[in-house]
């Protein structure tokens, strides 16, 4: 049983997602949802165990086939760690937005939602656990389509919209990257990603290989909405469901970073890509690009939901940040982000889905008031606040920590510079929203307001403690992360 | 962890929090009673590391303590207790909650033992005391407030980068003391001076604290100054540049405050002065030197809530804030003018006064340390402060001309807070030898002797006398003046860049990409001629943008990955 774990993880949901598009009621499709998601963690949370346990690569051959001809599912401590953030985070969004998808999605519709979720989580840790270049391509569009479902779910009409550019764009991210496996393929005759490196080692010079290397990097910096490539996250973001919102914005672009990063450092190679090409240069600036810009936008957003995205833009910038300063500790600093920035924005956009529920809107001028009538939601919001602004004793002090001490390390001050004054931004736009929620009076004619239902505010807060404790005990997240960093420059030294 | 419990910043915190959900004498009994546990708790805690916490791969000490904390911790809870006792009826529960929590992460400060809780503490207070600005209610206090905010977390970057770097360079947190000779420690010291209103960002103070209510300016006068010299004191004792910086910060608050005609804001640049002693005290970092200073702080804590009390009271009962408003208040509110002349009396180190037993070691020290110069300069600082706050302030809001009003004197619990801390003044400046036990280095000095004593008479009658030669001319000057500050270059320019950026922003990010697309365009156009139609560019909507900038980045990385092979 265990030994069929890999495969379980992704064929369980991949099963119930039939299931429940053959069932299609609302309770049942919920309830088939949560147990597989939390079976999916378990199992996640398990593999990672046993990798860290026993200190040994999980293997899978799909079928019975052998690898480098058959699909091969790899779980080592990086793509553990990252399996346990997109299973963990699928199984609380479920528990939180069960109220939110009732009111926001179509009675129709919630049947088909629950299918869609599962497929989307299913793509999402395939790319995670496959070893396998084509397969990846796979898993991304599955995740992909469904995610354009979801986010076309949403209310606003708008949404269709933002899901049609999001199509767009991401099938042009798909394509790219599968050009750049193609011409992979063409060169080595093998799509497995741990040969791959293997035979690509002699041919890494050849235009080819640096072709095919550039289309996967911008094809996964698409994905990724790695500025300049962001613009189609703002609208997916805003404009979907607060529900389908925490979940991507916790784990979908977190999971392309994971295979860029896999990209970058074990198949072209930290020796070939790091530290010979310019590309660790070309993502820092893009990244701090990412940062100021994504921040600055934040500032002027009226819609809070959109504001969060613009953030996301930035906070994306710190985690590509880390893969450009290219040494341990800013590596750390990366993936530890990776799990921060999901539970904290995830916590975020929870606690935004009940104020959409509540107010029926996420402008932030129709929040005026809402700290005294939603104490709980908007202290919450507080806390999140000042994690994202990194105020030690906070996840996101850690993060940023490691990122500037691995800036330290290459001598970057400006850099260091740079993401301390980042923070202030944050600050600016964050503080907008607690300004008009606490000191602002509501208007005497809006409606009354009361706390979001119990599980939205419950699964959020306990995102938001978890912004806390892990914001002081670093011992899983620092902890796996910096073993898993050895995943990623193992092959290097 | 059981020894938090003991923490001094607790009773006030939870007092805080209790003042939210109380009403009428419970009110009141929580706010007077919370500083007075804190102050026992003071007193309970003996020296050394109480309390420490793994976190990350060092060891916090959030609860450190020996003398000088405790002498900071003392003064911070007096002053808590006489701030909350003279805004016991103000009804905003907000500026109470915030004052009292700002309290609190001030004491946290005075117990850190290491950076990572200063900087936490740091940035709590410089929220803490800007809700303290905001919770006055006014437009000018909300913009005032937000400044003030964003210097202060300005000033707070510099620290954190400063923080990483010597933790990135030593490995250690430990906050102990150092010299600004590598640059992590030159942003630590920067960011330290910012709270204490030194050059080039002094204006924040006079700038925001009047801006508050006329109980809210007592609290915020006392802790983000002075918690600002217990770091220096602690961290950087004897770098020079603070001489240099100080003697600066005193001037500056003496010829600016002549200038003011608003009183509260005069006493805003009277803070920036008198810390300016305090900060060249640090400089000069003999154990004379620090005593000096620190007793300084303790001092200045008493006197200067006392008169920014009166001018609160005064504020409080007239609504009036200019010296040019006031005049002959004296005849109906002759206890708040008493209380207003015994701390102008100890601002200018009157003998007999707590400014004169604590600003005289500052000025030994320099003495004995053979920096004459900077002995002269001290004098003649006193001397200013005397013109301004010694009579000036006096002269203008209490005598002069009859302005005519006759409010009636602050209500019982005003007067109180005033009585008691104007007592302390005389108790401290007529029995030094009792404070002086409390300083963190033992000394022996006497300061009331008659030749030191007929100096300081001799510098403060000259002074007067100058003041009413030049009477004449000085009222027009008031009425008449504005004074430019280095706060103009961020206040105009900052306001032309964010207004660029909120009218602009979509349209400015627009143009931009227009721009650089036009040079980009032709050349693609040329290249997919044929494949692609023309114009895609052009497109507002983001896909066709989007596509643009996928293709851009790809020639991006084609062409670095080419060229540096």
């Amino acid at each position: 049983m265990l030994d069929q774990l890999p495969a379980i993880i992704i064929a369980v949901p991949l099963i119930a997602a039939a299931v429940c598009a053959i069932i299609r009621n609302e309770t049942i499709c919920w309830l088939i949802a949560l147990v597989v998601a939390f079976v999916s963690f378990v199992g996640s949370a398990t593999m990672l165990g046993q990798v860290q346990q026993y200190g040994e690569d999980i293997s899978y051959k799909l079928g019975g086939w052998a690898p480098p001809a058959g699909i091969e599912y790899k779980v080592d401590l990086l793509a553990g760690y990252v399996l346990v953030l997109v299973s963990l985070i699928a199984t609380a969004v479920l528990i939180y937005g069960r109220q939110s998808v009732k009111v926001e999605i179509k009675k129709s519709m919630q049947g088909w939602y629950y299918t869609m979720y599962l497929l989307c989580m299913c793509g999402l840790l395939g790319i995670v656990i496959t070893g396998d270049a084509f397969n990846a391509f796979v898993f991304m569009e599955i995740s992909s389509l469904s995610m354009y479902t979801l986010i076309a779910l949403g209310k606003d009409r708008r949404a269709v919209a933002a899901a049609y550019q999001y199509l767009i764009l991401g099938t042009i991210g798909a394509t790219m990257y599968v050009i750049g496996v193609g011409l992979l393929f063409t060169l080595t005759g093998t799509l497995n990603l741990a040969d791959l490196a293997v035979r690509l080692g002699p041919m890494l010079d050849t235009p080819a290989a640096i072709a095919g290397m550039a289309f996967i990097i911008v094809g996964l910096s698409l994905k990724i909405a790695l500025f300049p490539l962001h613009l189609w996250l703002p609208n997916a973001y805003a404009f979907a469901p607060s529900a389908v919102t925490a979940f991507l914005a916790a784990t979908a672009t977190k999971v392309s970073i994971y295979l860029l990063m896999r990209y970058l450092y074990t198949v072209f190679g930290f020796g070939f890509a790091i530290e010979q090409t310019p590309i660790p240069e070309v993502v820092m600036v893009l990244s701090l690009l990412a940062i100021f810009a994504g921040s600055f936008t934040a500032i002027f957003q009226e819609n809070v939901k959109r504001m969060l995205a613009y953030s996301s833009v930035a906070q994306i910038g710190y985690i590509t940040l880390g893969i450009a300063l290219a040494n341990a500790t800013g590596l750390t600093g990366s993936l530890v982000h990776i799990f921060n920035h999901a539970v904290m924005k995830g916590a975020l956009f929870m606690l935004v889905g009940g104020i959409a529920m509540q107010i029926g809107t996420v402008r932030l001028s129709d929040m005026a008031g809402a700290g005294k009538a939603m104490p709980l939601t908007m202290f919450g919001f507080v806390l999140g606040g000042f994690s994202m602004l990194g105020v030690p004793g906070t996840v996101g002090f850690v993060s940023k920590w490691y990122l500037a001490m691995g800036a330290l390390e290459n001598g970057w001050w400006w850099v260091v510079a740079l993401l301390m004054l980042s923070s202030l931004l944050v600050l600016v736009y964050m503080g907008r929203v607690i300004e008009v929620a606490f000191f602002r009076e509501r208007p005497a004619d809006a409606v009354p307001l009361k706390e979001a239902p119990k599980s939205m505010i419950m699964t959020a807060w306990v995102f938001i403690l978890a912004c806390v404790y892990l914001g002081f005990d670093t011992s899983f997240t620092v902890g796996v992360a910096e073993q898993a960093v050895n995943v990623l420059l193992g092959g290097a030294q | 962890m059981s020894s938090l419990l003991f923490h001094p910043a607790l009773p006030i915190l939870i007092g805080a929090f209790l003042v939210l959900r109380l009403n009428g004498t419970a009110r009141s009994i929580v706010l007077l009673g919370a500083p007075l546990v804190c102050l026992a708790f003071v007193w309970m805690t003996a020296d050394g590391v109480i309390l420490s916490i793994p976190y990350m791969e060092w060891t916090l000490e959030p609860f450190k303590a020996d003398k000088m904390s405790r002498l900071f911790a003392t003064v911070f809870g007096l002053m808590a207790f006489a701030g909350n006792l003279y805004a016991l009826k103000q009804e905003k529960v907000l500026e109470l909650f915030s004052a009292n929590i700002y309290i609190a992460f001030s004491l946290g400060v005075v117990f850190a033992g290491d950076l990572i809780t200063v900087f936490v503490f740091w940035e709590l207070m410089a929220l803490a005391s800007s809700t303290v600005i905001f919770s006055a209610g006014t437009d000018t206090a909300r913009a005032a407030g937000m400044r003030y905010l964003m210097i202060h977390l300005l000033g707070g970057v510099v620290l954190m980068a400063g923080i990483a770097g010597e933790v990135s360079a030593t490995g250690s947190i430990a906050f102990t003391s150092m010299l600004p000779d590598t640059l992590p420690r030159a942003l630590i010291l920067a960011g330290f001076l910012l709270n204490t209103g030194a050059p080039p960002f002094s204006a924040w103070v006079p700038d925001s604290y009047p801006e508050a209510s006329y109980s809210g300016m007592v609290f915020l006068s006392a802790f983000t100054t002075k918690t600002a010299v217990y770091v220096l004191a602690r961290g950087f004792p004897g770098a020079e540049i603070l001489i240099f910086i100080g003697l600066f910060m005193i001037f500056y608050g003496i010829i600016y405050g002549l200038c003011e005609n608003n009183a509260r804001k005069m006493l805003g640049y009277s803070i920036v002065n008198q810390v300016g002693f305090m900060v060249t005290a640090i400089g000069i970092g003999s154990a004379l030197a620090i005593n000096g200073a620190v007793a300084h702080a303790f001092a200045h804590i008493i006197y200067k809530a006392l008169l920014i009390m009166a001018t609160g009271s005064v504020f409080y009962v007239t609504g009036k804030r200019k010296f040019t408003e006031y005049g002959g208040l004296f005849r109906t509110m002759p206890l708040t003018a008493i209380c207003c002349i015994i701390g102008g009396l100890s601002i200018s180190a009157f003998p007999f006064t707590s400014g004169f037993v604590s600003k005289a070691m500052t000025a030994e020290a320099a003495y004995v340390g053979e920096y004459y110069w900077v002995w002269y300069l001290l004098a003649a600082g006193t001397a200013g402060v005397f013109l301004d706050v010694g009579i000036k302030l006096q002269y203008f809001v209490f005598f002069g001309k009859d302005s005519g009003q006759r409010p009636p004197e602050p209500p019982i619990h005003m007067r109180a807070a005033m009585v008691f801390f104007a007592v302390l003044c005389v108790g401290i400046g007529v029995a030094p030898q009792l404070f002086y036990q409390l300083l963190p280095y033992a000394q022996e000095y006497e300061p009331n002797t008659p030749d030191h004593i007929v100096t300081q008479f001799q510098i403060l009658l000259f002074s007067g006398a100058a003041f009413f030669l030049f009477l004449k001319y000085y009222g027009w000057h008031l009425v008449n003046s504005l004074t430019l500050d280095f706060d103009w270059f961020y206040r105009v320019w900052g306001r032309k860049i964010a207004v660029a950026f909120t009218q602009n922003s979509g349209s400015a990010r627009d143009s931009i990409i227009d721009d650089l697309s036009k040079g980009a365009k032709q050349t693609i156009d040329r290249i997919h001629h044929r494949h692609g139609p023309a114009g895609v560019l052009a497109r507002t909507m983001p896909t066709g943008r989007m596509v643009f900038w996928a293709i851009v980045m790809l020639a991006v990385y084609l062409l670095v990955d080419f060229a540096f092979m």
